[in-house]
């Protein structure tokens, strides 16, 4: 039994770690394209960030970032690279109540929901 | 100064930032917003927002080698996630409302507190051999790979770990860094878990916390894609290039010199907030 419950554990992590790895690579590379995107169009613009603003709408929930992002504007697709990033550790989350569930403990299934109801909540809920 | 050249100036920054901070295990974060408040002149908010996501992906970056060590352990890190995640969350709420000079005050009180930290010799933790009650009931006593075959260990006061975390979560929300030392601290010296174990754990732990304050600070318009930009690409680079150079020889030196800019850049950020200069 106890074997049985450490291989699972060894194995789950290897999948997390995989998926840590793909998540934070493939969020790097959208940033680095929107990042080039935003150069061309916006390199020659004054820097400014002594004042805040606060980012415009569509800046700040998925639906106007995927919009943004689809209409291949730099700082809408910069801006879908840190959503994917902060995606990353929430999928790590989900996918840890599948390893908790297949070894059966339902006490630590509880504690990931927990976790994760709070990190959907925050991305999701907090507007 | 224009888009471009001030893109440019921030990710070098970022990657010195991220570079030092892996080789000196202290992370980049701590570093990154006084520096882009105090030299780039950023609004604070602007910075934090940007910081938080290059801890993130730091976080993920250098938990994804560590899980497959067999270091870390899933189920305190689950565990304490709660109380990190929950206090990340009232962090963020709390910067919405607590004035940015207030918020500098507080980040240099952090800084002082991180120097004097790393500037003092590791202390030396006296390991529990027998089982606690609550943790056995959690299931968190495990074993790490060690020379001489797995060593086993029992994890002990965890309603005060659990405390702290909620504390490190709640500063992680508000200052947009890592605290990764205010959590080793609580899993060391409160709960008695082994360095090895707890320093992976708490790198496990950091961008998950720090993803619960992210969805707030990204709602409420703190994450401009401009900044945050050359800082991720900045410090997610230095980090995986200090992984990499890691020379144990000169990392004592490294850290010293580390923690000496961290007091300087603390006392700066206090004197700032106070005056007016945020």
């Amino acid at each position: 039994m106890r074997g049985t419950v450490e291989w699972t554990d060894r194995r789950v992590e290897n999948v997390i770690g995989n998926l840590l790895r793909a998540g934070v690579l493939l969020s790097a590379l959208v940033v680095l394209f929107g990042g080039v995107i935003y150069l061309v169009h916006h390199g020659h613009d004054p820097a400014g960030y002594r004042v805040f603003h606060g980012e415009p709408t569509d800046l700040r929930h998925i639906r106007g970032i995927l919009h943004d992002a689809l209409a291949l504007h730099g700082r809408g697709i910069i801006q879908l690279g840190l959503l994917l990033l902060i995606a990353t550790p929430i999928a790590r989350v989900a996918f840890s109540i599948f390893g908790f569930a297949e070894e059966r403990d339902w006490m630590y299934v509880g504690f990931t929901l927990i976790v994760l109801i709070i990190l959907l909540y925050s991305l999701v809920g907090s507007s | 100064m224009n888009v471009l050249v001030f893109t440019l100036l921030v990710w070098l920054v970022s990657l010195g930032a991220g570079f030092l901070g892996s080789l000196t295990g202290l992370g980049g974060g701590v570093v990154l917003v006084p520096l882009l408040t105090l030299v780039f002149k950023v609004d604070i908010r602007y910075a934090i927002g940007a910081s938080l996501v290059s801890v993130i992906a730091t976080s993920s970056g250098a938990a994804a080698a560590y899980v497959k060590e067999g270091f870390s352990n899933i189920r305190i890190g689950m565990f304490l996630e709660i109380a990190t995640t929950g206090g990340a969350l009232l962090g963020a709420f709390l910067a919405l409302k607590v004035p940015a000079q207030a918020i500098a005050v507080i980040f240099g009180l952090v800084l002082l507190y991180s120097a004097y930290l790393s500037g003092r010799p590791q202390p030396v933790i006296s390991e529990s051999d027998r089982p606690d009650e609550l943790a056995t009931q959690l299931r968190m006593n495990s074993a790490y790979p060690s020379a001489d075959g797995p060593r086993t260990y029992y994890p002990r006061r965890v309603p005060a770990g659990f405390g702290l975390m909620f504390g490190a979560g709640a500063l992680s929300g508000l200052l947009g860094i890592g605290s990764g030392a205010v959590k080793v601290l609580a899993m060391d010296q409160a709960m008695k878990i082994p360095f090895k174990v707890s320093t992976t754990t708490s790198n496990f732990m950091i961008g998950v916390t720090a993803a619960a304050s992210a969805g707030v600070y990204l709602n409420r318009g703190y994450i401009d894609p401009g900044l945050a930009m050359p800082v991720m690409l900045g410090v997610l680079t230095g980090s995986l290039l200090g992984t990499r150079v890691l020379v144990k020889a000169k990392t004592r030196s490294l850290r010293f010199v580390f923690s000496v800019v961290i007091m300087f850049l603390g006392l700066e950020m206090i004197y700032k907030g106070i005056v007016g200069g945020i």
